[in-house]
């Protein structure tokens, strides 16, 4: 896998213009796995982002337009095979809460699809936002919902066949960190209004540790998102190349014994795959709850301050 | 031993060295929150909750330090 810093700082670089690939990583894609000595690298461009899908019977070529050149910055839009599967699942999701939320507008008791929803979204409200923001934090709840669902979608897409993992980019996820990171701050910023937002900076300390303490406070700003991104990338990654290497250890043993063994492991491995793909979803939107709530709850600066000392 | 096979040395060892750590920190949280729910059934869903917002944290610092194993396997 290539994961060499400069491309990693290129792809958190990009991720603020929602998705976009560098131009090298499409360009680079190696043909299928078909040289006679086997290597794992060719498994591992089945988790790679490329501008080709796999369909049924053979490989489908995504749309590639010409890379823009804004500033100093080249961003390339084409739509790759995350970025396919980033969309598809937007749609699904779309076309889903449109049409259990039309279907059930009148009745009390939703029913069909709708009961699968509603479980989600009364879990979401009753585990998630209300124990963490309170109820002055039931207005988070449709960023919450939306984030939850979409990140579950782009997560259970890496196991349907043919289908990708979105969030095993580590652009999809810093991008999804840097709209949960501007949610955190503004919620903090409209509770507590701009002075006692800049004053929380400073830690509430004396004027003398200013200098200590802003840059602390001011990092820690900016752990908590990219901890939430890496985080999610990092799962959705991780899993993916088990099973990689769980298959990928028939070929290096070239016989037939290791088979059944790594089938059933890789079979175990996709059930918790499931698992932490809901797991994940869950995981990130709670935590971007919690920090939601950390704005929320510093509400009445003075209290506060009085409790920290 | 050339600064390649260094690297590669020092990932797996890193790598190693971060699992331990996490395993570590998320066995004994398990074990306090079995604990917990053991002396409390009734609170065992908060000590759930807490206990998976704990171990996403640890998670998290983990995650960082195998980034940094991974940027040093891969260093060419």
């Amino acid at each position: 896998m290539r994961l060499d810093p400069p491309f990693l700082a290129d792809t958190l670089r990009h991720a603020a213009e929602a998705v976009s690939d560098s131009v090298h990583t499409a360009a680079s894609q190696a043909a299928p796995a078909h040289a006679e000595k086997f290597e794992f690298s060719h498994l591992l461009e089945h988790i790679r982002n490329s501008s080709v899908i796999d369909i049924p019977g053979g490989h489908l070529e995504l749309p590639h337009f010409p890379p823009l050149h804004i500033g100093g910055l080249t961003i390339d839009l084409s739509i790759s095979k995350h970025v396919f599967f980033m969309l598809l699942s937007a749609l699904i999701l779309i076309l889903v809460a449109v049409y259990t939320a039309r279907k059930n507008r009148k009745n009390l008791v939703p029913t069909g699809l709708g009961n699968l929803m509603e479980i989600f979204i009364v879990f979401t409200r009753d585990e998630i936002a209300l124990p963490t923001m309170g109820s002055a934090g039931l207005r988070y709840l449709p960023y919450l919902l939306t984030t939850f669902f979409f990140i579950l979608i782009m997560n259970l897409f890496g196991l349907v066949p043919y289908g990708a993992t979105s969030t095993s980019n580590v652009s999809v996820t810093a991008a999804l960190a840097f709209i949960a990171f501007i949610v955190i701050q503004l919620a903090a910023i409209r509770t507590q209004g701009i002075k006692h937002y800049l004053a929380h900076l400073t830690g509430d300390q004396h004027w003398m540790f200013w200098p200590i303490m802003i840059p602390v406070e001011i990092l820690g700003l900016f752990t908590k998102p990219f901890a939430l991104c890496m985080r999610l990338f990092a799962n959705m990654n991780g899993g993916h190349i088990v099973l990689l290497a769980l298959i990928g250890l028939i070929f290096l043993f070239r016989s037939l014994i290791i088979a059944p063994v790594s089938v059933l492991f890789s079979v175990g491995i996709s059930a918790l795959e499931l698992f932490v793909a809901l797991l994940q979803a869950y995981i990130f939107t709670i935590l971007t709850a919690l920090f939601i709530g950390f704005g929320l709850q510093a509400e009445g600066h003075e209290e506060h301050a009085e409790e920290t000392h | 031993m050339d600064a390649t096979a260094m690297a590669y040395l020092a990932a797996g060892i890193g790598s190693g060295l971060v699992i331990i750590g996490a395993g570590l920190g998320i066995g004994k949280l398990a074990a306090s929150t079995m604990d917990a729910t053991g002396r409390q059934p009734e609170a065992a869903g908060q000590a759930r909750t807490s206990m998976i917002i704990s171990a996403a944290l640890i998670e998290g610092v983990t995650f960082f330090a195998l980034a940094i194993c991974i940027i040093l396997a891969t260093k060419s």
